[in-house]
């Protein structure tokens, strides 16, 4: 087979190849490679290629194979991994000034989970800096662009491992969503990308930016895809103390199984004011080619999410500027000598930190200081608590919840990097799941005129990936998007 | 939360609480951009919340309990090889106490 014929090829499909022999670990990874030399020199979606990492790797599945052993669900297929996940002896910067050179002594719990699968590490993914931002360009080594439009952002914070999906650099990416940070960037980029319930997979070696809030999720060109990865990386790990004893279900087998009878409930506020007419009109055609398949369309409302940006901008800043304060310069990444240890430590992180980073840290310990606690960060988490009280309410009539993902399409790069509040706005429908807990996905649902992504977004209950799956893969079958691809970039 | 105006000095607080050297004109530029998301942030004031408990975890979840014993720590060498500085086997740090020494 061609290079190019292999990473057209899903993670499935390399899967079974590379098992039954039909084609070798280490000739999948070389053609990967070699796309990426080629398609990141414009895209820019990769802060470190471990080329050497990645051919001992195939090496190993390729002995396995011959040895004849089991191989692993993923064994022989290439992820890439954003870069606040640690990888042992592999550099991981967050994308941060502050973490250049640092090279972590062990394995996140998600990445061992991926090694022992079989699949592949090429890279580390570009990223908005600590994963905060929405659109990459926050990133300290520059933004990624997006593989439909070079002249548009990604989306954030994980643009470089939906990028990199989109792009077939990598079968499937890991990312982390705090905000959106999955579901957004998946959505510019036109990929399924999943946010699982809080605590669903281990934040062991996930560099944390606000604890209550993060997960690391998949991105994949198509749900099975994203299903599958699913169930390799979720499941406890007692080394994060949040990660849950819930049983690992098989979403992989929620594919292709029928969808009547199943509730959606839609939010009428989500297709109001603020939300692109096309967005509005690619969410209005997916409730009706649900309902053609036998979906139950419920109307419900959520009304508190209109909070729940305010909300998020007090609790992830409040939670960052605690995580953050272990960058000082003592024990790893950039010291800068002052005159005393205040000013090393001051200096350090100045100079460290990019502006967004700071704005977080200093809305936080804003957020937290005497005098504020109560005003700010109890109200904000009082606030939380009304949020999960509307899904509670909300899905005693549906079964999933379904917005759009954003409420426009990949804006362009530059566009508003000047207005911080402009730019938290990209998350207005991502944060309330994300408040409460709860897994979400975003899928393509159609597609501007301009040729740009769209992303439907479906929220489901807590532990309950299992129904957005079906839903989602049952949409993906019926909608036919999945067979729309970027151009080739050349 | 009623009056989201922060002045320069509390932004120069907040500047020193957060262990960020910042010149003037970051501070003033940080006041100004603390303040529009603080003015949005008041929105918030419009909602009752005197009688909701607050969700820290939006998982329910009990702190789980492991048996306290030794276990492997990370390799040294590998710990040390991203320190800015180290020195007879620890993380070389400026000095912390004032005084001769």
């Amino acid at each position: 087979m061609t290079s190019q014929a292999l990473c057209a090829l899903s993670g499935i499909e390399i899967q079974k190849k590379v098992a039954s022999g039909d084609v070798s670990a280490v000739e999948v990874t070389n053609a990967f490679l070699e796309r990426i030399t080629h398609q990141d020199r414009k895209l820019h979606a990769f802060l470190y290629v471990d080329a050497e990492g990645a051919l001992a790797q195939a090496a190993t599945v390729d002995r396995a194979r011959k040895a004849g052993e089991t191989l692993g669900p993923l064994a022989g297929v290439p992820v890439a991994l954003k870069d606040n996940l640690c990888t042992r002896g592999v550099p991981t910067t967050c994308a941060s000034k502050i973490l250049a050179g640092y090279v972590p002594p062990y394995d996140a719990d998600a990445v061992e989970r991926l090694r022992r699968a079989g699949a592949i590490a090429v890279g580390k993914t570009n990223m908005d800096e600590f994963a905060m931002g929405s659109s990459n360009e926050n990133s300290a080594f520059g933004p990624v662009k997006n593989p439909w439009d070079e002249t548009r952002a990604p989306g954030g914070s994980s643009g470089g491992s939906a990028a990199a999906t989109a792009s077939s650099m990598a079968s499937f990416a890991l990312g982390s969503d705090t905000g959106g940070s999955v579901r957004q960037p998946g959505a510019f980029c036109g990929v399924t990308a999943l946010k699982p319930t809080y605590g669903r997979v281990s934040r062991f070696g996930l560099i944390a930016f606000a604890s209550s809030l993060d997960q690391i999720g998949p991105f994949a060109r198509s749900v099975r895809e994203a299903a599958r990865v699913l169930s390799v990386i979720a499941g406890h790990d007692a080394r994060d103390a949040t990660s849950t004893t819930t049983a690992v279900d098989d979403y992989e087998a929620e594919c292709g199984k029928e969808v009547r009878g199943l509730r959606v409930g839609v939010v009428a506020d989500a297709l109001g004011a603020g939300v692109d007419a096309e967005v509005v009109k690619a969410t209005r055609a997916a409730v009706a080619k649900l309902a053609e398949l036998g979906c139950e369309i419920v109307d419900v409302s959520l009304p508190h999410a209109t909070h729940a940006l305010a909300a998020y901008y007090l609790i992830a800043p409040a939670e960052a500027s605690s995580n953050l304060a272990r960058f000082d310069g003592m024990r790893y990444g950039l010291r800068k000598t002052g005159d005393d240890l205040t000013a090393t430590y001051g200096t350090t992180r100045a100079e460290g930190f990019g502006p967004e980073v700071r704005r977080r840290i200093m809305l936080g310990t804003y957020a937290l200081s005497a005098g504020y606690y109560d005003a700010f960060y109890v109200k904000a988490q009082k606030v939380r608590t009304l949020i999960r009280r509307d899904y509670d309410a909300a899905f005693k009539k549906c079964d999933v919840v379904l917005t759009p993902t954003s409420p426009t399409t990949a804006f362009k790069l530059g566009e508003k990097t000047s207005d911080p509040l402009a730019m938290y706005m990209a998350d207005i429908f991502t944060l309330p799941p994300s408040l409460a807990g709860l897994p979400a996905v975003s899928i393509p649902g159609g597609y501007s005129a301009d040729g740009l992504p769209i992303g439907l977004q479906l929220t489901g209950r807590a532990f309950d990936e299992k129904t957005l799956v079906r839903v989602s893969d049952a949409y993906e079958r019926a909608s036919g998007w999945l067979s729309r691809r970027p151009s080739e970039i050349v | 939360m009623s009056d989201t105006k922060i002045t320069l000095e509390d932004v120069r607080k907040v500047a020193r609480l957060s262990r960020l050297a910042l010149d003037e004109a970051a501070l003033a530029q940080m006041r100004g951009e603390l303040s529009k998301i603080l003015g949005h942030v008041a929105s918030l004031n419009a909602l009752d919340v005197s009688n909701v408990e607050p969700t820290y975890h939006a998982v329910p979840m009990n702190a789980p309990l492991r048996a306290d014993v030794v276990q492997a720590s990370l390799p040294r060498d590998e710990v040390f090889a991203s320190a800015p500085k180290t020195e007879a086997g620890g993380f070389a740090v400026p000095k912390v106490m004032d005084g001769e020494g």
